[in-house]
């Protein structure tokens, strides 16, 4: 009876509850429905996602760490180019898309330029804060063990930076799959074409399936390249 | 090109305006309510770490998901935009907080409780002065991201600068996007810039 009080002054109603328990069931039926008659498109814009993806990591991260390999070999180097990626990562990702309109056309590759863009910041900034972070008693020892130059980049260095690098491909990475969402707007496809069809129809299944996929997409990203940095841990020993 | 400037200027002062309200309103509301997390999360660890670890998924949906995820409960326009902006910002400040009020020398804290002072007099009194740059720092971090956030709210008709983008698409306007891009752009540095000069923080950036 309590209980019941206290329902009824939050403003609990029971048809009120029906009809919204009736509404999660039709779309819930909705959603299965989806699933039956067009899962194939589904399959097909989720690979174009994860293609689309995938296209603008690659770059970015070949780009990125040997550019942060140079900003720490060359400290001069290190201020304007870590100015310069850090304006650019605080633009809004839809403005770099747009503005590689005019410059690219539409499409898959200035989406995917875009994407290399902002994908760049993070990882760089990881890297050279993972290569700069290893602590000079190390290198010291290495190179008092007779460690060349080259030995130490190599064996020393970037083991040691490889978790913080990875750390900022899962930024990346989850940045990415967020962004591609709005590709779809310059014909990139993706499944940001079934959220921005949902909003055009006002079809909230739509919406419901593309934001999910999307959702669930990168906290799978997340927890995979969460994943390798924890497997690049072992050789941190401090 | 210097044409669509020169006609419609009034057209994206106005927009940023509208852009700059809505932050603004998010701004305060996400404020409000991550310094009550914050007083919350700073009683318990296990509250804390449930709480950051919820936010934190939350955080990995993409704004544009989470926009259109809102639409069926909050509708169409700058409620649901204000919500996923002061949700996605949650993170961002309840991280800077919790981190600077961490980040707190233990010996002056507990020469305060030494003294006699309650545990509310020491936050208010010794921990908040102290953490002064973390605060100020997330803050500045989660004004930007939201600066930039905003204009993709513009998709759920929320107004702001990301509405010149969204209707310079439809048609096709090349200037127009151009302007809207460059628009957002520079309003996110500008409030990077601006806000970097008057937070306190010291040494380099």
């Amino acid at each position: 009876m309590r209980n019941l009080v206290i329902l009824r002054l939050c403003g609990y109603n029971k048809t009120v509850s029906d009809s919204m328990w009736k509404g999660c069931v039709a779309m819930y039926q909705q959603i299965a429905e989806y699933f039956q008659t067009s899962s194939e498109r589904w399959f097909s814009m989720l690979a174009g996602h994860i293609g689309l993806s995938a296209g603008a990591l690659l770059p970015a991260i070949v780009i990125a760490v040997p550019a942060g390999f140079l900003c720490v070999r060359y400290a001069r180097l290190n201020r304007p180019v870590t100015a310069l990626f850090g304006t650019l990562r605080i633009i809004p990702s839809l403005a770099v898309l747009l503005l590689m309109l005019p410059v690219l056309g539409t499409g898959a590759l200035p989406a995917m330029a875009a994407l290399v863009l902002l994908a760049i910041p993070p990882i760089l900034a990881n890297t050279i804060a993972g290569l700069n972070g290893v602590p000079d008693f190390m290198l010291e020892t290495a190179v008092s063990l007779g460690m060349t130059q080259e030995q130490v980049w190599w064996k020393i260095r970037f083991p040691l930076a490889l978790p913080l690098i990875f750390a900022g491909v899962k930024t990346a990475a989850v940045e990415i799959i967020a962004s591609a969402t709005l590709a779809a707007r310059i014909g990139a496809g993706g499944l940001g074409d079934l959220i921005f069809t949902g909003i055009g129809l006002f079809r909230t299944d739509l919406l419901l399936i593309g934001g999910g996929s999307v959702a669930v997409l990168s906290l799978l990203a997340g927890l995979l390249f969460g994943l390798l940095e924890k497997m690049c841990i072992r050789y941190k020993t401090i | 090109m210097t044409e669509y400037l020169i006609k419609h200027y009034d057209d994206l002062a106005e927009a940023a305006l509208v852009h700059l309200q809505l932050v603004l309103l998010a701004m305060v509301c996400s404020l409000v309510l991550a310094a009550a997390l914050t007083v919350v999360c700073s009683c318990s660890g296990k509250i804390a770490g449930i709480v950051t670890g919820l936010l934190a998924m939350i955080y990995s949906v993409p704004s544009l998901a989470m926009f259109a995820l809102l639409i069926p409960l909050t509708g169409l326009g700058k409620t649901t935009a204000v919500i996923v902006l002061v949700i996605y910002n949650q993170y961002l400040l309840l991280q800077n907080f919790l981190a600077g009020l961490d980040s707190v020398d233990k010996g002056v804290t507990e020469a305060a409780a030494g003294m006699g002072m309650t545990n509310l007099q020491i936050l208010i009194k010794i921990r908040l002065p102290l953490a002064r740059e973390a605060l100020a720092a997330g803050i500045r971090i989660a004004l930007v991201s939201t600066v930039s956030i905003a204009t993709i709210a513009a998709s759920i008709n929320a107004g702001g600068l990301g509405t010149i983008l969204f209707d310079g698409l439809r048609t096709m306007n090349i200037p127009k996007i151009v302007w809207g891009s460059l628009a957002s752009a520079l309003l996110v540095i500008l409030t990077d810039r601006v806000t970097r000069f008057i937070s306190p923080h010291r040494g380099p950036a």
